[in-house]
C-alpha cells in the first residue's frame, strides 16, 4: 500500500533558552554538554498523545472552587488561545496549570517557604481547549516566592503551563508571568530566554475586556506551539 | 501567517500534585500477557541521582501503529484501548518505571523501517527545555542495525546510550543528563 506524500515535520523552535544558563544554578549539573543529535522527524515525532480527553471534570478549570471556602488573594481570570505556528487553533487539547497560592507557597512537601498554606487553595487546574483553541482558568494571583539560587533570590509571580499540541514534537512546558513585574531583571529563569522579544512572549497582558466588574481582574496569554514545515517529507509506504 | 513559538521554561520542582493526579505509569493492565517493564534512573553531571524529574513516553502499539490520526495505515491494527502515552516521576532514588508493551517497528523516512522504539521526554528543575531521547531494545539487534535514526548517531558508544539493557526481567534504561556518560538527546 502506498500513501500520498503528505507528512510534514515541525519547524524547530527559535527563542528557547540554551540548556546551560549558569546564573540558574541547577543547570550547571543538569544541562547536557554534548551537542543534540540531529534527526529527521518521522512518524514517531509527528504523532503524539491525545491525553486528557474524558479526564477533565467541570470545575477543574476553576481553582477558586475546589474547596469548601474561597481562597485568599486577588481573584483573576487567565484566558487565551493555543495556536500552532501558523496561527491555527489547537483544538480539544489538554492544558495543565499549577501555581503557588497568593502568599507564594506551593501545596508541595518540598516547598519550605515559611509563608502560610491556604486550606482553600491547591493551585492545580486543567482544561481542554475549545473549537477556537481557547482555554480559561479562574484562580488567584500567585505570590512571588524566595528560592535558594543566589542571595536574596525571588521568583516573579508565575503560573506553570503544560501543553501537548498535536504531536510529540510540539510538547511544551513553560511559565506565564504578569506584566511589569519588578523581579523580571533579577530572575535567571526568566532571563534564560535571551532574546527580549521571545521573553516578552512569556508575559501575559492585563485585559479590561476579560476583567469582570466587582469580581476579578482579567489577563490574556496566548500560547504559540511550533508550526508545521511547509514541505512534506515522503510518506512512509510498504 | 507565521508566529514565533512561546519559549520553554523549566518544570521546576513543585509539579507533582498537579501532574500526577492519576497513575499514568501503567500503559497496560498489570495482568497483560505481553506486558514489559521499562525502568531506569536519572543521573546528573556529578553522577548523583535526580529525584525530582518527570519522564513521559510515547510509543506505537505492539503491532507498530500510533494511536493518532496522522498514522492512518489501516493495514496495521489500531488498539483503541492503548493510548501509547505514559508519565512517571522519578522517586527519592532517582528511579522511574513504566509497564507497557513492546512497540512494533514503524516506518521511517524513504521507505526505511525503524527498529522498535519508545520516545522519551525528560523534564526537571534545572532543565530549561524538554530533553528528548529514544529507548531501543537489546533483543532487536538486526532491526536496530537498519534503524535510520540510530544510524545517524555515528559513534557506537553514543549509540549504545539509546539501547536498554535486559536486567531482572525488565528493560533497564538509565538516563545521564550530562558528562562522560551523557545519553544522546535529539533535536526534536
Ligand atoms: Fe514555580
Amino acid at each position: 500500500m502506498t500513501h500520498e506524500t503528505t507528512l510534514a515535520g515541525y519547524r524547530r523552535a527559535d527563542g528557547d533558552p540554551e540548556h546551560l544558563y549558569p546564573e540558574y544554578k541547577s543547570t550547571r549539573l543538569r544541562a547536557l554538554d554534548k551537542p543534540l543529535a540531529i534527526q529527521p522527524h518521522t512518524l514517531s515525532e509527528i504523532t503524539g498523545p491525545a491525553y486528557g480527553h474524558g479526564k477533565v471534570r467541570e470545575l477543574d478549570h476553576d481553582l477558586t472552587r475546589q474547596h469548601e471556602g474561597e481562597p485568599l488573594g486577588e481573584r483573576i481570570i487567565v484566558t487565551g488561545r493555543v495556536l500552532d505556528g501558523d496561527g491555527r487553533p489547537v483544538r480539544n487539547s489538554l492544558v495543565e496549570v499549577w501555581q503557588a497560592n497568593a502568599s507564594g507557597r506551593y501545596v508541595h512537601s518540598g516547598d519550605r517557604h515559611p509563608a502560610p498554606l491556604d486550606p482553600n487553595f491547591t493551585g492545580a487546574g486543567r482544561c481542554l481547549t475549545d473549537g477556537d483553541g481557547r482555554y480559561k482558568f479562574v484562580t488567584v494571583k500567585p505570590g512571588a516566592y524566595p528560592w535558594g539560587n543566589h542571595e536574596n533570590a525571588w521568583r516573579p509571580a508565575h503560573i506553570h503551563f503544560s501543553l501537548f499540541g498535536e504531536a510529540f514534537a510540539t510538547r511544551l512546558i513553560t511559565q506565564m508571568y504578569f506584566p511589569g513585574d519588578p523581579l523580571f531583571e533579577h530572575d535567571p529563569i526568566f532571563q534564560s530566554v535571551r532574546d527580549p522579544k521571545a521573553r516578552h512572549r512569556l508575559v501575559s497582558t492585563f485585559d479590561l475586556e476579560t476583567t469582570e466588574p466587582e469580581w476579578a481582574l482579567g489577563y490574556t496569554f496566548d500560547i504559540i506551539l511550533r508550526g508545521r514545515e511547509s514541505t512534506p517529507f515522503e510518506r512512509p509506504h510498504e | 501567517m507565521s508566529m514565533e513559538p512561546t519559549p520553554s521554561q523549566t518544570i521546576g520542582p513543585f509539579f507533582h500534585y498537579a501532574l500526577f493526579t492519576e497513575d499514568l505509569s501503567e500503559l497496560v493492565a498489570p495482568g497483560h500477557p505481553d506486558a514489559i517493564r521499562v525502568e531506569g534512573k536519572i543521573f546528573d553531571g556529578a553522577g548523583d541521582i535526580v529525584p525530582d524529574a518527570m519522564v513521559e513516553i510515547w510509543q506505537a502499539n505492539a503491532a507498530g501503529r500510533y494511536n493518532h490520526p496522522e498514522d492512518d495505515r489501516e493495514d496495521v491494527p489500531l488498539d483503541e484501548n492503548f493510548l501509547g502515552f505514559g508519565r512517571a516521576p522519578t522517586d527519592e532514588n532517582g528511579s522511574f518505571s513504566f509497564l507497557t508493551v513492546k512497540p512494533g517497528a514503524v516506518p521511517g523516512p524513504d521507505g526505511s523501517l525503524q527498529g522498535p522504539h519508545i520516545l522519551v521526554s525528560v523534564f526537571a528543575r534545572g532543565v530549561l527545555k524538554r530533553l528528548a531521547t529514544r529507548i531501543y531494545f537489546p533483543d532487536e539487534e538486526e532491526a536496530n542495525e537498519h534503524d535510520p535514526v540510530l544510524a545517524s548517531v555515528g559513534d557506537p558508544d553514543l549509540r549504545s546510550t539509546l539501547v536498554a539493557r535486559s536486567e531482572g526481567g525488565a528493560f533497564r534504561f538509565d538516563i545521564h543528563l550530562r558528562g562522560e556518560k551523557q545519553t544522546v538527546f535529539f533535536d526534536v
